[in-house]
């Protein structure tokens, strides 16, 4: 039986490692990715600790999957917009956003 | 419903009328029907008002209503009429209905600026009707918003930078105002908004009168051209287009004036006759100033703007005096100023839409080229230097009269420094008038200028039979306000 | 006498119809209406005099009653206080109807001639419809604040008649000077008169003699400064700079309004508050007396050297009222037969000069329109051309140099008479003046009719007598300035209002007599012939005096240099710029220090995502830190 603590360590990990291609990265989809990270990591958290604390309910499985679809179609809408940035200003490096400063 | 609220409700109506209105002369209609009804409506009150008096009606506020509106805070739309708000109401609808003539030929997003127009005078109406303050205070921040948009949008010049200023300073003027009305609701015991309510218990402590009293009567005063926060209203002016010169100038500074006297000594007048002395020094300082700075300008609506402060600032002057024919003086010059002032901006309008320019310094002979306007501009500047027969005299004379009535050194010097601007307006106005009337035309240019069409005609001949019908028949008027004013008056006293 | 409202509103409708209905008539058509209307108005106004002096005659206690046959309340002050318009009549105030009546009806049917083709013809007969209204407004006044309100009136139609040719940049500034000058005398008066109405509690001639004496000292003080009001109209020294300039308007206008009404306005003020002056200031009233004499004597010396004839006679007209204000100032008592014969001698000056005055400039008018000038140097000669006019205007330099039987020498008999019971220094003084006003008017004379001729100028244009509507009214003038000596003015109006025989002081008139002969003898002798050596060589030996005296001394350069330099430079422009850079410098300071502050503030939105994260997490973190070991 692999442990909880385990499982919450591979989340942390990925959470941090998430975070910090968030912070340091400077390319959009590189971005994106990061946060499909650390939306992935809350995922697992959810998942474990209903099944660790409150095995006889199901809302935390729901909740993860109800999460993935979310993370789906924001991915979706994301992709769409830095498409869109892409054929606006040919880049998609956040230097070159400063239309929408301020 | 209450005979009052058509007053508000009849502009609301003229924006719902504008809006559905496709083009200009549908536009013309819905304005002039709905101004013709104002000014119908508000000549009715002045009658039906002076005969519920007649009939014996004694209680200080008539036609009043009140529904409440937000009970937490004891919030009511409270409305109802004296003397005073009667004389300010039919003053507000005067310009209104010529103030839609004088802008009979705008060209640019017509509906728009009518609608805004007529938003700017819901809240004048609303203002002069409420007897909550905070329904007062919310109709005065109505009027505030259009403004900002008609001299930001439809101004000339420095538009952008006027129309940011004098919206930035009024709303500084109207934070105080909303701290010190919660300071009186708060100090009158938290019970209730109406102002009637709070002068009959008239158990703010003192102490917090001394804190309220300045707050409301600069966040008013602001609004009012009180120096040193006068500064807004030449710049404003001299940006707006020319019917909203005459609402501002006409109406909305006079919503100052009144506020200060409704509001902040009706309610605390155990402060207001402690530190009277200092906004006494204020007004004098602003009279005798505003005059003084009106004599160099070069720019006519400058002239005037700053005259504005200076007559203004009488109205605040004999406010302070506190005393029935002071006040009473206070209200009238409220009126004549109004007139007059909406008068000379309709025309420097109608003068600066046909040379395109307001310097003095390139205008010359303009009395052989336009004599309609010009002689209308003359009986404007004579009525604004205080002829008798025209309005300002009988304002100014009564003022005058009832500071005189103060027999201390303080008051007396302060008096006679204010009398002195009768000289000093005199002599801006005589400038002015030799410069651009006077002498030959030098500019080719202007011969050629036609005199006023008709729409410009109705609207000065309109001010001008109201400035000399309240110059040659002042009782009338003054019976009105004194009737009200000794009322209030007897109440501050004890 | 409830007719006497017509005096008041018949000119005031004719202004309001030729005012706005001007335009669309014919000029002759504007031209008949105002003066039929003023002719109505002179009739009323001789009817009035006639029934109120011998119609119904003097009350039981040998006095002529003042009646008010109208008053109503125009604007309450406060309980008792109020300003009331109404009609009043009394001995002073029906004489001046008759004055002002007879006067412009003169010169309205006169300017017929004298005006014809001028553009604005209607507009001019509008606004001496509204003088005319203001004046008999401001002689009928029933109290002192309705004399204000329609002295105010007065003054804006002397403004407007003055800046009548108002394409002239001279007459504009004539006219605005005029304005602005009496505004500033206006301002002392009506500081006094509130004075008065809060002090006495009435602003009526006749208030409640234990106010009065409860005020004290402010009594005096508010007569003084209703006197400085009277002595801006009425051209005393210093504030009489706008006469002279006013002469830029029409000439008939001068006649009318700054010869023989509008300036006697400020005499009228002191004669009216004269039961006042006398029992509670008395020495303000000699103060006046003192101002009148030096400005008799300053507008005498000035008139002497002046070319333009029209200002001779403007610093003559000063000079005259000064004569007037003497004779009021040196009364000492209300009785006439013990120091109050100033107050009828002054009254019966007014009269007298009213006739002469506007004779003198209505002849003046008919002179500058037949040369075309202003100055005496396109003069002389004229009596050849112009019969008529020559021999009215001779009557009227004998009547103001006070020469027996004309007028004049009645009436400045009785002001000598006057100054001499007062002091002999001030009687004196003014025979000199009276000498020197006989020396002045034969120069103007004798400049104008004989002395010197500009032959070429008459060559080319010939002159030519004046038309009959123009010289009618020098005639009949004349027959008044004739005439007039002989009333016995003293039964009509005196002091204190009894009745007495004027007397000829024989010691009096002599002196005063041989001083005109003097004067005009000296005239002769200097300017009557072609050569006129003498005045030259005069005017070449004090060349120093001769120039200051011909620039007025040098007020009006005084003046100009206290309006423009001091009150325009040294206050208007700094309070303009103190306004722009202090006042609003300030506002425009916070708006700038608020804007200041957000550019600080933006720096931390910097638009870049991943900086909003680290502090976001920054502060997940310090918030997690004080929620797991802080608390």
């Amino acid at each position: 039986m692999i442990h909880m603590e385990y499982y919450l360590i591979v989340s942390t990990i990925m959470m941090f490692a998430g975070i910090y291609g968030f912070v340091t990265r400077r390319n959009l989809l590189a971005m994106l990715i990061s946060v499909e990270l650390i939306l992935n990591s809350v995922d697992i958290n959810f998942v474990v600790f209903n099944r660790f604390l409150f095995p006889e309910h199901l809302e935390g499985f729901f909740f993860t999957l109800f999460a993935i679809g979310i993370s789906a179609a924001e991915t979706a809408v994301a992709i769409a917009i830095i498409i869109n940035i892409y054929r606006n200003i040919r880049n998609i490096k956040v230097k070159s956003l400063h239309e929408m400063k301020w | 419903m209450n005979i009052l609220s058509l007053f508000p409700a009849i502009p609301l109506m003229m924006m719902l009328g504008l809006w559905i209105s496709r083009n200009r002369t549908q536009i013309r209609t819905v304005m002039v029907t709905g101004s013709a009804l104002l000014l119908a409506l508000a000549v009715w009150l002045v009658f039906a008002y002076l005969a519920q008096r007649h009939a014996g009606a004694a209680e200080p506020m008539l036609f009043t209503d009140s529904r409440e509106w937000y009970a937490p805070l004891d919030i009511h739309y409270a409305v109802g009429v004296d003397g005073i708000s009667v004389v300010m109401l039919l003053l507000s609808a005067i310009i209104v209905f010529t103030g839609t003539f004088a802008s009979w030929r705008m060209d640019t997003n017509v509906k728009e600026y009518f609608m805004w127009f007529c938003l700017l005078s819901v809240g004048v109406f609303g203002f002069f009707i409420s007897i909550d303050l905070f329904t007062m205070f919310m109709f005065y921040e109505v009027a505030l918003i259009p403004m900002y948009l008609l001299i930001g949008v439809w101004g000339s010049g420095r538009k952008e930078y006027a129309a940011m200023k004098l919206t930035l300073m009024l709303m500084g003027g109207s934070a105080l105002l909303l701290i010190g009305i919660l300071g009186i609701y708060f100090g009158a015991g938290a019970s209730t908004m109406n102002i009637l309510e709070i002068a009959q218990a008239d158990n703010i402590p003192l102490a917090q009168q001394r804190i309220w009293f300045p707050l409301v009567f600069v966040g008013f005063g602001v609004l009012g051209a009180l120096f040193p926060f006068h500064t807004w209203s030449p710049d404003g002016h001299a940006s707006a287009p020319t019917a909203v010169s005459m609402l501002h100038a006409g109406v909305l500074m006079k919503l100052g004036g009144y506020g200060c006297f409704r509001v902040a000594i009706y309610l605390m007048p155990e402060a207001a006759h402690e530190l009277s002395w200092i906004f006494i020094i204020l007004t004098a300082i602003s009279v005798v100033y505003g005059a003084f700075s009106a004599c160099v300008q070069t720019d006519l609506k400058y002239i005037n703007a700053y005259s504005s402060v200076s007559h203004c600032g009488l109205v605040l002057f004999a406010i302070l005096m506190m005393n029935t024919t002071a006040v009473t003086g206070a209200v009238m010059q409220m009126l004549s100023h109004g007139l007059m002032t909406a008068l000379f901006f309709a025309l420097i309008g109608m003068i600066y839409g046909r040379t395109h320019t307001r310097d003095v310094r390139q205008m010359s002979g303009l009395m052989r080229v336009m004599p309609f306007l010009a002689v209308g501009y003359v009986i404007a500047g004579l009525a604004n230097l205080g002829l008798p027969g025209l309005s300002g005299f009988v304002a100014e004379m009564t003022i005058f009269n009832g500071a005189f009535m103060h027999a201390d050194t303080f008051h007396r010097t302060v008096t006679i420094i204010a009398c002195t601007s009768i000289v000093i307006t005199a002599v801006y106005i005589l400038r002015v008038i030799g410069r651009i009337l006077y002498g030959t035309c030098d500019n080719a240019e202007h011969l050629r200028l036609k005199d006023a069409t008709w729409d410009e005609r109705v609207a000065v001949v309109c001010l001008i039979a109201a400035v000399a019908g309240m110059g040659l028949a002042p009782m009338w008027i003054s019976d009105t306000v004194r009737g009200s004013v000794s009322g209030i008056m007897a109440h501050i006293m004890n | 006498m409830e007719y006497t409202i017509l005096i008041l509103v018949l000119p005031l409708l004719s202004f309001l119809f030729l005012g706005l209905a001007g335009t669309r008539l014919r000029p002759a058509a504007a031209g008949a209406v105002g003066t039929a209307v003023l002719a109505v108005v002179t009739a009323v106004s001789y009817m009035t005099a006639y029934a109120y002096f011998f119609g119904q005659g003097r009350a039981a206690d040998g006095l002529y009653p003042t009646l008010t046959p109208w008053n109503t309340t125009w604007l309450p002050i406060n309980d008792t206080l109020s300003i009331d318009m109404g009609i009043m009549l009394d001995p002073i105030s029906v004489m001046m109807l008759v004055v002002i009546s007879t006067v412009s009806l003169m010169v309205h049917i006169y300017s017929f001639g004298y005006m014809k083709g001028e553009r604005g013809f209607q507009r001019y007969y509008a606004f001496l419809s509204l003088f005319t209204a203001s004046m008999m407004g401001l002689v009928v006044a029933t109290n002192i604040f309705q004399m204000y309100v329609f002295w105010e009136l007065v003054g804006v139609s002397s403004y407007l008649l003055i800046g009548f040719y108002y394409t002239r940049k001279e007459a504009v500034a004539a006219s605005k000077k005029a304005f602005i000058v009496t505004r500033f005398a206006d301002l002392g008066f009506l500081i006094g008169i509130l004075f008065y109405g809060y002090y006495a509690g009435t602003f009526s001639f006749n208030p409640q003699t234990e106010a009065l004496a409860a005020a004290g000292m402010i009594i005096p003080l508010a007569l003084g400064l209703m006197f400085v009001g009277g002595a801006g109209k009425s051209a005393m020294f210093p504030l009489h700079i706008w006469l002279p300039d006013a002469m830029e308007g029409p000439t008939p206008v001068s006649a009318l309004i700054h010869a023989a009404t509008m300036v006697v306005a400020g005499v009228y003020l002191v004669a009216r508050m004269f039961p006042l002056f006398i029992g509670y200031a008395p020495d303000v009233l000699h103060a006046t007396a003192i101002v009148g004499a030096f400005t008799s004597f300053y507008a005498a010396v000035v008139a002497c050297v002046q070319s333009d004839i029209k200002r001779v006679l403007a610093f003559s007209t000063i000079s005259q009222i000064g004569f007037m204000i003497v004779a009021l100032g040196v009364c000492t008592s209300a009785d006439p037969h013990s120091g109050g014969l100033g107050y009828m001698a002054s009254m019966f000056h007014l009269f007298t000069h009213a006739m002469f005055k506007a004779l003198l400039f209505l002849g003046a008018g008919c002179i500058i329109h037949a040369v075309h000038s202003n100055e005496m140097s396109a003069m002389g000669g004229l009596r050849r051309y112009m019969p008529v006019t020559h021999a009215t205007f001779l009557v009227a330099c004998l009547a103001i140099a006070g020469i027996w039987p004309l007028s004049g020498f009645f009436s400045k008999d009785e002001i000598l008479t006057a100054c001499f019971a007062y002091s002999p220094v001030m009687g004196w003084v003014m025979t000199a003046i009276a000498g020197l006003t006989a020396f002045y008017m034969f120069r103007l004379y004798y400049g104008i009719f004989w002395g010197r001729e500009n032959r070429t100028l008459h060559a080319e244009h010939t002159p030519h007598e004046a038309p009959a509507t123009m010289t009618l009214p020098l005639v009949v003038l004349a027959a008044v300035t004739l005439g007039a000596g002989f009333i016995p003015f003293g039964h009509f109006v005196s002091s204190n209002g009894t009745a007495y025989d004027i007397h000829i002081n024989p010691t009096v008139a002599a002196i005063s007599l041989c001083a005109a002969t003097a004067g005009i003898a000296l005239a002769t002798w200097m300017y009557a012939r072609e050569r006129q050596a003498a005045a030259e060589s005069l005017a070449r030996r004090f060349a120093t005096l001769h120039t200051a005296a011909y620039h007025r001394f040098y007020i009006d350069e005084i003046y100009q240099f206290i309006t423009h330099r001091v009150i325009f430079r040294c206050i208007s422009t700094p309070v303009a710029w103190f306004d722009r850079n202090v006042v609003d410098g300030f506002m425009n300071m916070l708006a700038r220090g608020a804007n200041g502050a957000s550019y600080l503030i933006r720096g931390m939105q910097s638009g870049i995502i991943q900086h909003y994260c680290i502090w976001f997490l920054g502060g997940a973190l310090v918030l997690t830190i004080i929620l797991l070991f802080i608390r």
